[in-house]
């Protein structure tokens, strides 16, 4: 068997990149898949807090890559899933540690007993970049609404296509609805039109998902209209065809229409 | 640590090369390289180099000379802001000013801009970064995202959107024009005249055509 490695990147930095990452495991982990997230953000790793796992890590990716241990006594197993893994990375050395043959090699090994891997990758478009992508099957796109994110994920696509890594496909993440309808947000569509890449999710912007965050249990395991965003994207992973839900939680309305009709939920 | 890139531009005489900052020798192997590279986009051109405060003698002039010659490219003008290198220049038969203007017997002799080079047929999307630069006409079948650049000896043809930077016409060719199904740069230019998109959006989109007007950038419907 052998696992799917994806990454997910940006470009720019604070879209979201961590977040998604952190709940694509648990969603896909979830749907009884065994995952690896690894966290590539040397020296400035967060992967590990958001999943609350940050006082159990004992070695990490470099630590690996210097042959101080062995691939699996760095795998830091989660707290609450039993198919869910974390690969943190060091906080104390820099991008330069590490090689894309390295994250490669490292790929590889696991690859074997894995269905996903799912790569963090860190902001920018430096080695810290190349080596999140070296060992890609498919990378995961995460924009926000906004120009800037925008333009810095068309940069990411061109680099990419150059390099012919791929397929690429876009999350949209942090999208607040009330803004799109004042038409004072991008809405999904120019989104799309602009990057023209396949959309495989559309995040809302969500205030628990800072204190999910905080408290080191991502979104992704509550029910929710956020949480259940991350598993549409899980599912839409896992080959299903998943039509793209409206994003408002249901008003007073529709909540009289699910009591009226318990199944509906 | 980051090293500073050489930087090509469009002047109305050719082209400006900047050399930056740098040690001489690293600056000129940086310059070979990226002569070779562009080795199409340079043929036949001429230009100005900007070497900044450096201090040259006449031997290390014709040095560089050489090397611009090696890829078909004629210096006709040295730019410091060192007086010794200044004197050197004049000395070696270059202007040391733009504001000059090419030698009068020096732009008489050579024929018309470079001989027009075919055109360059690119049959996919331009993302932000993505730079092409072609010494004849460039025709993009695709979009021209923004943050991406074009820079063509002749005319630019975008069968799609044109939300990036084009410069047509860049080694001086009043001329050159600009169309595209959806004309809708970030910046514009036609030899040595710019012109920006008007920052409210517009949004009936015909195919225009942007052609150089009285001194100025003007778009047409294009048909």
């Amino acid at each position: 068997m052998a696992g799917k490695v994806l990454t997910i990147t940006s470009g720019k930095g604070g879209v979201g990149k961590t977040t998604v990452t952190a709940n694509l495991g648990v969603a896909l982990a979830l749907h009884s898949q065994r995952v690896t997230v690894i966290d590539a953000d040397i020296g400035l790793r967060n992967l590990d807090v958001m999943l609350g796992l940050e006082n159990r890590i004992v070695y990490d990716l470099v630590d690996v890559v210097e042959g101080r241990c062995r691939l699996r006594q760095a795998l830091v197993r989660d707290k609450r899933l039993q198919e869910l893994f974390l690969l943190p990375a060091a906080q104390t050395r820099d991008k330069t540690a590490v090689s894309p043959q390295d994250m490669v090699q490292v790929c590889d090994d696991l690859r074997q007993s894995f269905d996903f891997l799912l790569i963090d990758s860190p902001a920018g478009i430096e080695q810290g970049f190349q080596n999140a992508v070296a060992p890609a099957d498919g990378i995961l796109i995460v924009t926000n609404p906004e120009v800037a994110a925008v333009r810095d994920a068309d940069r990411i696509i061109g680099l990419l296509e150059a390099e012919e890594k791929g397929p690429a496909h876009l999350i949209i993440n942090r999208l607040k609805p009330k803004l799109v309808e004042r038409g004072d947000m991008l809405d999904t569509a120019t989104v799309v039109e602009l990057l023209a890449i396949q959309l495989i999710g559309i995040v809302p912007e969500d205030e628990s998902v800072i204190a999910a965050a905080n408290t080191g249990r991502p979104i992704a395991f509550d029910d929710g209209v956020t949480g259940r965003s991350f598993h549409d994207i899980a599912r839409r992973l896992l080959g299903e065809n998943i039509p793209f839900a409206p994003l408002k939680e249901p008003g007073f309305f529709d909540r009289l229409l699910r009591i009226v009709r318990p199944e509906g939920g | 640590m980051a090293e500073d890139p050489i930087t090509v531009k469009g002047i109305r005489d050719g082209l400006l090369i900047t050399l930056g900052e740098g040690p001489w020798e690293e600056r000129l192997l940086r310059l070979a390289g990226r002569l070779q590279a562009g080795a199409t986009f340079f043929q036949g051109g001429r230009a100005a180099l900007d070497v900044g405060a450096r201090e040259l003698d006449g031997e290390q002039i014709e040095r560089v000379r050489d090397l611009l010659a090696r890829s078909g490219v004629e210096l006709w003008a040295l730019l410091s802001s060192c007086d010794a290198t200044v004197i050197a220049a004049v000395r070696a038969g270059l202007v040391p000013d733009l504001e000059l203007g090419l030698p009068a017997q020096q732009s008489a002799p050579t024929q018309e801009p470079p001989a027009p080079t075919g055109a360059l047929v690119v049959e996919r999307t331009l993302r932000s970064g993505q730079r092409l630069e072609h010494p004849g006409d460039v025709v993009i079948i695709g979009d021209v995202h923004a943050g991406a650049e074009v820079v063509a000896g002749r005319h630019v043809v975008v069968w799609g959107w044109l939300r990036g930077m084009v410069h047509a016409g860049a080694m001086g060719d009043d001329s050159a024009i600009v169309c595209a199904l959806g004309l809708a740069p970030t910046q514009l230019r036609i030899a040595g005249h710019i012109s920006r998109s008007p920052d409210e959006k517009q949004r009936d989109v015909v195919p225009e055509m942007a052609r150089v007007r009285n001194g100025r950038i003007e778009a047409i419907p294009w048909q």
